[in-house]
C-alpha cells in the first residue's frame, strides 16, 4: 500500500493511494498563490496599472501542483472531499488521459461548479490581446526582478481552464450521498462521511474486508451551517490520512467573527464603505447570518449589503435547497416551512442585494456607505479589483480579509500606497490542533499520516508545541513528491464458499469451539472476488453426447490421507508399547521433544512438537505396527 | 405554651401519629421542632410533657416504626432528643422505658425504617440534643449507641456521616467535662470509659490501611480541635500526634486534604499554640511530604496563623510560590521569587507536578494565584512581600496564555502548550494582577503590565469574561499609578496607555457580544468618573468615537447594555464630555438633548435596568447641580417624579424617593440629626414661613409622590417614604408658623384621600395641595408607628406557632370550616 503525495499544500491536498489493485486519487486542490506574482486584472483600463514601466499585463495563470511522480492516466477514481479541493479537476480529467470516475456529493459538485464558473468568468471577461510565455524560460526568469525570479517551478504554471473543459470534467463526476457504500472493482469499498466543514464536504473511508484507511480532509467540529462531522465511523482505522486543518491555528473563529462585525460597524458608522473579498460560497453564509443578527442591534439596518459575483444568485439559492446536507437546526426549519438560511429574509427586505457584476443594475442601485462582498480573495481578478481602485484612497473605507488562503499583505502589494484601513480576521473553521488531539484520542487509528507542516510548530512560532500533531505512535509525515509506503501489511483475504460445497463439509470439533474440515475445491477469482466452487465431477464415462470438454483442466483428485492433530503423551505411549510386547524401552529427552528407543528392535521413535519419525531398519511390518500405535494417540479428520 | 396552641396540639399529635394522614411538608416539621426547642429552652420540658400528655402518646407509636413515614419518625426522634435534654425530663422518659425503645436496639435501629437516611439523621440529631448531662452518657454507654455511631461515620449519606462525626465530638466533649474538678489526667488511660472508647476508636482508625477510615478519624479530630478548646485536648493531641506523624510516612500520604484541615485546626487552637507539642515540626514535615496541590492550602493556612516560627513561615511561603517559581524559571525571568533562592532543588519537583496533565497544571496555577490573592491583603502576610517577582510571574503566565511568551526550556514549552488559550488561568491571573496593583514594582515591570493588559484588551481572541477581568485589572492599575509631582492627575505613563486604549474601546463597544459592550461601558464610566477632569484624557476622549458610540448604545437591544450606556452617558455629560454631534445625514435636524433622551428611556423602556440607571443618573445630576438640571430644577424634579411614580419597578420608585430627598435637602438644608457632632453649616437663610418653604414641593407634587409611596405594596419603598416624611416633619417643626391649621377643609379631604389610598384605592390623585394641610397631615399621621410596622418582616403575622399548627391541621383537613387560603 503506497501513498503518492502530489501536493505540498496541506489544505489543498492531492494524494494518490494504491490500495489492493486500485489507484485512488484523494482530492485535487489548486494552489493559486502563484497568482499573487501577477498584476491585478482591472475591469476598466487602469491608468495606474497600465502605466507601470516594463512588463505588460499578464494573464491570470494558475499553478497546478503536481509532478511526474505517477502516470495520472492510471488513476481509477478520484474522491473529492469538498468544493475547494476540486479546483484542479479539469487539468487532470482533460489533459492526462484519465478515464476513470470522480466521486463527490451533490453540493460539492454544484458549488464547485460555481467556483470554477466564477474563476473562468473573472479571467475570460478581460481577454488579452497578446500573451507572453517566454518568461517561463529559466534563463529569462533569472533576469526578472525579485520576487518573480525566485518563484519555483514556473514551468508548471498553467493557463486557466475554459468553461468547456469545466463542463467536460464535471460530466465525469458521479454523485454520492453520505454513508453510501461504493464498490470499486470488487476490491475496495469507499464511503463518504460528513465532515462538518462545508455544504456536502466529506471525509472518505476506503476499506477492504480486513483493512481500513480513513481520509480526513477539511473537517470542522464547530456548529456552523453544514451537517456535523461523523467521527464514530472513523474508528478502527489502520491508517488515517489527515489533511486540511485550519490554516490559522492561533485565531479562534468566534473571536474573528466578533472582530469582523465590530470593524464593519465602526467603518459604516463613520460613513465609510466595507469591502469583503471572499469566495461566493462557504463562510459568507455564516457571515451573513451573523450580520443578520447583528445589524439591528448595531443600528445598521439602513446600510445596504451588496454581494457581487457571476454566481451570487445561484450560490444564495443553492444554499437554501440542500436542506439534507445542513445541520439539524437548519433542517428542521425546512419543515416549518422556512428557508434554512436567514439571508433569504435579508434579500426579501432589500437589505442584501446581489448582482452578477458591476455593470448593469448595480451601478444604478449603488448607494454609499455600504458593505460589498465580492471576489476574488487574491485581489488579482474579479470585481474586487475595481473596488480596491475605487475605495483605496480614502481612510474612511475598510477592507476586511476573512479568507485565510492568501497572505493579505501580498494581496495588497500592488495597491500600495493605500489609505484604506485593512483588517485581517481570517475565519477558518477547520480543525485546530486541540480538536485534532481529541479526535485522535476518540478515533484511535493505528497510524496517522499527515503533511510534514503538521508535525512541527509553525516556523514563526517555533515555541508553540501546542500547534502540532501530538499522537502515539508519532504521525508519519509526507512532503510534496514523496512516496510513502504505508506501514501495514495485508494479511488476509476473504474467500466465499459456494453453498453446495459448504454443505458437503463435515467439520470435526478438535477443541471446544474449534472445528475443522478439509476442503477440496476450485478457487475461482474474478473481479477481485474469490469463490471456492465444488470440484467438477469426473466426466461421465460413456453415453454422454456432449464432448468431453475441459476434462484436461480438471486437476487430479487424489484420495487424500486424513490430517492428523494432537500430541503424543510419552508415558502413555511407552505403556502402550509395553502392552504390545515391546520391552527394553528407553526414553531420552531432547531439546525438541523425546526419543523413544526400542533397543531390542533397534528402532528409534523421534517425537517432536510437529513431527514424529519412526526409524527402523527395513522392517516394514514393525514400522506399520508402530505407526498404528502412534496414530491411536492422534485425532484424524 | 399559650392555651390556644395547647388546644390544637392533641389534634395535631393525632394527625402525626396516624399513618394514613398525609404528612405536612418538611419545613412545617422543622418549624414545629424549632417551636418545641424554644419552649424547652424557656421552661421545663417535664412540665410541658405533663401538661400535654398527648406528646407522650405521640412518642409511643415509634415502637411500631414500620407504620410511620420516615419523616415523622425522624421528627419524633428529634423531638424526644429535645425533650430529654433536661435531666428530669430524661428520667421521666426513661421511667416509661421510652428512650431505649427510641434509640436502642428495640427502636428503628436495624429495622426497615433504618434504610431511610432521614431516620438515621433524626436518630443522630436526637441523640445529639439529648446528650447534655451525665445520665445521658450512662444511657449511651449501656445502650451501645456509640458503636452504632462509629459505623454511621461511614454512612452512604454524607449528611449522616458528617453528623455522626460531630456527635462523637459532642459525646467526647461531654464525657471529658464530667470529671470537671481538677486538671485532666495526663494519660488517656485514666479518662472516663466513654472517652476512652472513642479515643480508642480514633486510634484504631488512624492505624487503618483504608483511606476512608483515616479520613473519618481525621475529620472527627478536626471538628474537635476547632470547637473544643479545653486543656484535655492538648493531652489528646500529644497522645495522638505520633499516629498522625505515621501517616506522613506513607506514600502517597492518605487523606491529605483532611490531614491538612486537622493540622490547621490544631495550629489555630488557642490551647495548643505552644510549641511544646512538636506541632511545628509536624507541619514542616507535612509541607515537604505533600504534593504541590495539597500543600498549597496548608501553606496558606500556615501563613494566615497569627503566631508561627519564622522558618516555618518561610518554608510555607516557598511552597506556595513554587508553581510560580517554576513558571519564571521556565521562561528565565531575571528576578527570582524568594522560594527559588536556595530552594531550586524543589523546582524540578514542581515542574513534575505542573506537567503531567493540562488539568493538573491549570488547577495548580489557579489555586496558587487564588491563594496569593487571598493572602496579600492580610496584615500577617510575609514581609517583604515580593511585589516584583509576583508581578513578573503574573505577566509571564498571561503571556504564556496568549502565546506571546518565549519559553527557554522544555518545561516552558510544555507550559506554553498547556496554557495557550486557557480561559480559566487567564481569569485567575488577571484577578491576581489586579490585586498586585496595590503595591509597587519597578517601572520596567509596570510597563510590561500595561503592555500585556493592552494586548488582552486588543486581542480578538479574548473571551468576554477574560475581557471583563482585563478591564477591571486595567482600572485598578490606572487608579494606583502614582500621581506625577508636577500636577495633573495621571502619570505620563498611564496617560500614554489610556491614549493607546481609547482607539480599542470603540471596537469593544461595537462587539456582537453584549457582555463585551457592557464591560466596555462600565470601564468607560469608571475612567471618566476618575479622570474626566484631566485635560489630556479629555482631549483624547473627545477626539475618539467613544462618546458618539456610547450615545448610540442607549438604543442597544440588550437591557444591561442600555443601563450601562445610561450610566456612562450620565457621567460623560456631568463631565461636559457629551457634545451633541452635528448629524451628517441631517445637518439641520435638531438633536434631542440627553435629558430628553433619558426621560424618554425612563418612561418607555420595557426593562427595569435602564430605568433604574436613569434614576441614578438623575439623582446624581441633581446632587451635582448639573447644568441641564440647574436651569429649571423644579420643572426637572416634577417631570421625573411624575414618571417615576407610575413605574412598575419598585427600585425605580425607591430611587425616585432618593431624588426627592436630595431635592428636599437642597431646599431645606442638610438633616441636622445625621451626625450629632457635625458642624452645622450656616443654612442659606431658609424662608421663615413653613408655607413658603413647602411651596416648591407642592409645585413639583412631591407630596403626592411621597404619600403614594407611603402605602406602596413594596416595603422598601414605603420605608423610604416614611423616612423622608419623618425628615420633613422634623424640618417643618423648626419653623415659626408650624402650628398651622389642623382642621381646615383641605386637611379633611386630604386625610380622607389618604385613607382611601391606604385601603388600596390609589386611583384618585390628590390634586393641588396647600402646604398648611400637608403640615397638619404630617403631624396627624402616626409615622413612627408605621415605621415600626414596616420594620417587622413581612411574614411576622404568619410566623406565629398558632398559625403553624392551624396550617398543618388545615393541610390534613381537620379544621372543618377551613377558609379558602387566598394568600
Amino acid at each position: 500500500m503506497k501513498l503518492y503525495c502530489l501536493s505540498g499544500h496541506p489544505t489543498l491536498p492531492c494524494n494518490v493511494l494504491k490500495f489492493k489493485s486500485t489507484t485512488i486519487m484523494l482530492d485535487c486542490g489548486l494552489d493559486m498563490t502563484s497568482t499573487l506574482n501577477f498584476l491585478p486584472l482591472p475591469l476598466v483600463q487602469s491608468p495606474r496599472l497600465s502605466n507601470l514601466p516594463g512588463w505588460s499585463l499578464k494573464d491570470g495563470n494558475a499553478f497546478l501542483d503536481k509532478t511526474e511522480l505517477i502516470d495520472l492516466s492510471t488513476v481509477d477514481v478520484i474522491l473529492i472531499s469538498n468544493y475547494h479541493c476540486m479546483m484542479a479537476l479539469p487539468y487532470i480529467t482533460e489533459h492526462t488521459g484519465f478515464t476513470g470516475t470522480v466521486y463527490a456529493t451533490e453540493p460539492t459538485v454544484q458549488i464547485g461548479r460555481l467556483l470554477m464558473e466564477e474563476l473562468v468568468n473573472f479571467i475570460e471577461r478581460v481577454p488579452k490581446a497578446q500573451s507572453a510565455s517566454l518568461w517561463k524560460n529559466k534563463d529569462i526568469q533569472r533576469l526578472l526582478p525579485s520576487p518573480l525570479k525566485d518563484a519555483v517551478e514556473v514551468s508548471t504554471w498553467r493557463r486557466c481552464y475554459t468553461m468547456q473543459e469545466v463542463n467536460s470534467a464535471l460530466s465525469k463526476i458521479q454523485l454520492v450521498g453520505y454513508s453510501q457504500k461504493i464498490e470499486l472493482f470488487g476490491a475496495v469499498q469507499v464511503t463518504p462521511l460528513s465532515s462538518g466543514y462545508a455544504l456536502g464536504s466529506s471525509n472518505w473511508i476506503i476499506q477492504s474486508h480486513y483493512e481500513k484507511v480513513s481520509y480526513v480532509s477539511g473537517s470542522s467540529l464547530l456548529t456552523t451551517h453544514p451537517q456535523p462531522m461523523d467521527q464514530a465511523s472513523l474508528k478502527n482505522s489502520d491508517v488515517l490520512v489527515l489533511t486540511g486543518l485550519t490554516q490559522i491555528p492561533t485565531a479562534n473563529p468566534d473571536g474573528m467573527v466578533g472582530e469582523f462585525c465590530s470593524n464593519l460597524a465602526l467603518t459604516v458608522r463613520n460613513g465609510g464603505n466595507v469591502l469583503v473579498p471572499c469566495y461566493p460560497s462557504g463562510v459568507i453564509y455564516d457571515l451573513l447570518e451573523c450580520l443578520y443578527q447583528y445589524i439591528d442591534s448595531a443600528g445598521l439596518s439602513n446600510i445596504p449589503f451588496y454581494f457581487i459575483s457571476p454566481v451570487a444568485n445561484s450560490s444564495l439559492e443553492f444554499s437554501q435547497i440542500f436542506a439534507e446536507w445542513l445541520c439539524h437546526n437548519k433542517q428542521t426549519k425546512v419543515y416549518l416551512p422556512e428557508p434554512p438560511f436567514p439571508h433569504a429574509e435579508l434579500i426579501q427586505t432589500n437589505k442584501l442585494k446581489h448582482y452578477p457584476s458591476l455593470h448593469g443594475d448595480f451601478s444604478s442601485d449603488f448607494r454609499q456607505p455600504c458593505v460589498v462582498f465580492t471576489g476574488h480573495p487574491s485581489l488579482r481578478f474579479g470585481d474586487v479589483v475595481h473596488f480596491m481602485e475605487l475605495w483605496g484612497k480614502s481612510s474612511l473605507n475598510t477592507v476586511i480579509f476573512t479568507e485565510p488562503d492568501f497572505s493579505y499583505l501580498e494581496a495588497l502589494a500592488p495597491y500600495q500606497p493605500l489609505a484604506m484601513k485593512c483588517i485581517y480576521c481570517p475565519i477558518d473553521t477547520r480543525l485546530n490542533f486541540i480538536q485534532v488531539s481529541k479526535l485522535l484520542k476518540e478515533v484511535q487509528p493505528l497510524h496517522v499520516v499527515c503533511p510534514e507542516q503538521y508535525t512541527q510548530p509553525p516556523p514563526a512560532q517555533s515555541h508553540r508545541m501546542d500547534l502540532m500533531i501530538d499522537c502515539q505512535p508519532p504521525a508519519m509525515s509526507y512532503r510534496r513528491a514523496e512516496v510513502l509506503a504505508l506501514p501495514f501489511k495485508r494479511r488476509y483475504e476473504k474467500i466465499e464458499i459456494m453453498p453446495e460445497l459448504a454443505d458437503s463439509l463435515v467439520p470435526m470439533e478438535i477443541k471446544p469451539g474449534i472445528s475443522l474440515a478439509t476442503v477440496s475445491a476450485v478457487l475461482h477469482t474474478k473481479d477481485n472476488k474469490h469463490v471456492l466452487q465444488p470440484p467438477p465431477r469426473p466426466a461421465q464415462p460413456a453415453g454422454g453426447k456432449k464432448r468431453k470438454r475441459g476434462s484436461d483442466d480438471i486437476p487430479d483428485c487424489k484420495v487424500l490421507k486424513p490430517l492428523l492433530s494432537g500430541s503424543i503423551p510419552v508415558e502413555q505411549f511407552v505403556q502402550a508399547l509395553e502392552k504390545h510386547g515391546f520391552s527394553d524401552i528407553k526414553v531420552e529427552d531432547t531439546a525438541k521433544g523425546h526419543i523413544v528407543l526400542l533397543q531390542e528392535a533397534e528402532t528409534l521413535i523421534q517425537i517432536e512438537e510437529d513431527s514424529t519419525h519412526i526409524i527402523c531398519d527395513n522392517d516394514e511390518m514393525l514400522r506399520v505396527r508402530l505407526r498404528d500405535l502412534v496414530l491411536k494417540f492422534l485425532q484424524k479428520f | 405554651m399559650d392555651p390556644e396552641c395547647s388546644q390544637l396540639l392533641p389534634a395535631l399529635c393525632a394527625v402525626l401519629a396516624d399513618p394514613r394522614q398525609p404528612v405536612a411538608d418538611d419545613t412545617c416539621l422543622e418549624k414545629l421542632l424549632d417551636w418545641f426547642k424554644t419552649i424547652a429552652d424557656a421552661g421545663s420540658s417535664l412540665l410541658l410533657l405533663q401538661e400535654n400528655p398527648c406528646l407522650v402518646t405521640l412518642l409511643c407509636p415509634v415502637l411500631k416504626p414500620q407504620d410511620l413515614s420516615p419523616r415523622v419518625l425522624a421528627f419524633l426522634l428529634r423531638l424526644a432528643g429535645i425533650l430529654a435534654a433536661q435531666e428530669d425530663c430524661f428520667q421521666h422518659l426513661q421511667q416509661g422505658d421510652l428512650l431505649p425503645r427510641l434509640f436502642g436496639e428495640a427502636g428503628p435501629l436495624g429495622g426497615a425504617a433504618w434504610t431511610a437516611p432521614t431516620v438515621r439523621s433524626g436518630w443522630i440529631q436526637g441523640l445529639c440534643s439529648l446528650t447534655q448531662h451525665p445520665s445521658a452518657l450512662c444511657f449511651l454507654a449501656h445502650s451501645g449507641a456509640v458503636d452504632t455511631i462509629f459505623s454511621l461515620q461511614g454512612d452512604s449519606s454524607l449528611f449522616v456521616a458528617s453528623a455522626a462525626g460531630q456527635l462523637l465530638v459532642h459525646i467526647l466533649g461531654l464525657s471529658m467535662q464530667a470529671p470537671a474538678e481538677g486538671h485532666p489526667s495526663l494519660q488517656p488511660a485514666h479518662w472516663p470509659a466513654c472517652a476512652q472508647k472513642i479515643v480508642g476508636h480514633i486510634e484504631e482508625s488512624l492505624r487503618a490501611t483504608a483511606t476512608p477510615q483515616v479520613t473519618q478519624a481525621l475529620n472527627v479530630l478536626t471538628t474537635m480541635f476547632s470547637h473544643c478548646h479545653d486543656p484535655w485536648t492538648q493531652v489528646l493531641w500529644v497522645h495522638l500526634s505520633p499516629l498522625v506523624a505515621c501517616l506522613l510516612e506513607k506514600d502517597p500520604v492518605p487523606a491529605a486534604h483532611s490531614l491538612v484541615d486537622l493540622l490547621l485546626s490544631v495550629a489555630r487552637s488557642p490551647v495548643l499554640s505552644s510549641s511544646s507539642c512538636g506541632l511545628w515540626d509536624t507541619l514542616a514535615q507535612t509541607l515537604s511530604r505533600l504534593r504541590a496541590s495539597q500543600a498549597g492550602p496548608l501553606a496558606l493556612g500556615i501563613l494566615k496563623l497569627q503566631e508561627c516560627p519564622k522558618a516555618l513561615r518561610a518554608q510555607a511561603f516557598a511552597v506556595l510560590l513554587q508553581p510560580l517559581t517554576c513558571v519564571l524559571e521556565a521562561t528565565t525571568q531575571a528576578p527570582g521569587l524568594p522560594g527559588s533562592v536556595g530552594g531550586t532543588a524543589d523546582a524540578p519537583l514542581t515542574a513534575g507536578m505542573l506537567l503531567p496533565s493540562k488539568a493538573a497544571c491549570v488547577g495548580l496555577l489557579c489555586q496558587t494565584l487564588a491563594h496569593l490573592e487571598l493572602l496579600q491583603p492580610l496584615p500577617q502576610r510575609p514581609s517583604p512581600w515580593p511585589w516584583a517577582p509576583l508581578l513578573s510571574a503574573a505577566v509571564t503566565i498571561l503571556r504564556l496564555c496568549n502565546g506571546s511568551a518565549t519559553p527557554t526550556s522544555d518545561t516552558g514549552t510544555h507550559l506554553c502548550a498547556f496554557l495557550a488559550g486557557c480561559v480559566r488561568v487567564q481569569r485567575a491571573a488577571l484577578d491576581f494582577l489586579g490585586t498586585l496593583s496595590q503595591g509597587t514594582g519597578p517601572q520596567e515591570l509596570v510597563t510590561q503590565v500595561f503592555a500585556i493588559l493592552l494586548e488582552y484588551l486588543t486581542s480578538p481572541d479574548s473571551s468576554p469574561t477574560v475581557l471583563k477581568k482585563a478591564f477591571q485589572a486595567t482600572l485598578q492599575w490606572l487608579q494606583s499609578s502614582p500621581k506625577p509631582s508636577g500636577g495633573g492627575d495621571l502619570e505620563p505613563h498611564a496617560q500614554l496607555f489610556l491614549r493607546e486604549l481609547l482607539p480599542v474601546l470603540p471596537k469593544r463597544l461595537c462587539s456582537p457580544c453584549w457582555d463585551v459592550r457592557d464591560s466596555g461601558l462600565e470601564f468607560l464610566t469608571q475612567t471618566v468618573r476618575r479622570w474626566g477632569g484631566q485635560a489630556g484624557f479629555r482631549h483624547a476622549l473627545l477626539a475618539s468615537e467613544v462618546p458618539e458610540l456610547t450615545e448610540q448604545l442607549l438604543r442597544d437591544p440588550e437591557s444591561y447594555v442600555r443601563a450601562s450606556a445610561v450610566a456612562a452617558m450620565g457621567q460623560l455629560s456631568s463631565r461636559g464630555l457629551h457634545i451633541i454631534p452635528a448629524s451628517p445625514g441631517h445637518p439641520g435636524a435638531q438633536q434631542k438633548s440627553l435629558l430628553e433622551e433619558l426621560l424618554h428611556i425612563l418612561s418607555t423602556d420595557s426593562e427595569g435596568f435602564p430605568r433604574r440607571a436613569v434614576m441614578q443618573v438623575f439623582t446624581q445630576w441633581l446632587r451635582d447641580s448639573h447644568a441641564d438640571v440647574a436651569a429649571d430644577t423644579e420643572h426637572f424634579v416634577a417631570r421625573v417624579l411624575r414618571v417615576a411614580s407610575q413605574d412598575l419597578d419598585w427600585e425605580v420608585r425607591a430611587q425616585g424617593l432618593e431624588l426627592a430627598l436630595v431635592f428636599l435637602e437642597q431646599t431645606l438644608g442638610q438633616p441636622s440629626s445625621s451626625c450629632p457632632y457635625a458642624m452645622t453649616p450656616p443654612a442659606a437663610a431658609p424662608p421663615s414661613l413653613v408655607a413658603q418653604a413647602l411651596q416648591p414641593f407642592c409645585r413639583v407634587q412631591l407630596f403626592d409622590f411621597a404619600f403614594r409611596a407611603l402605602f406602596d405594596c413594596d416595603r422598601p419603598v414605603a420605608q423610604k417614604s416614611c423616612d423622608l416624611l419623618l425628615f420633613l416633619r422634623a424640618k417643618t417643626a423648626s419653623y415659626s408658623d408650624q402650628q398651622g391649621s389642623s382642621s381646615g377643609p383641605d386637611v379633611a379631604s386630604l386625610e380622607a384621600a389618604l385613607q382611601r389610598w391606604q385601603a388600596g384605592d390609589q386611583g384618585q390623585p390628590l390634586g393641588d395641595l396647600e402646604p398648611e394641610a400637608v403640615v397638619a397631615v404630617l403631624r396627624s399621621l402616626d409615622l413612627e408607628g408605621l415605621r415600626g410596622a414596616l420594620a417587622e418582616s413581612s411574614d411576622h403575622a404568619e410566623q406565629s406557632p398558632l398559625s403553624l399548627l392551624q396550617d398543618m391541621l388545615a393541610t390534613a383537613g381537620i379544621l372543618g370550616e377551613n377558609e379558602a387560603d387566598c394568600y
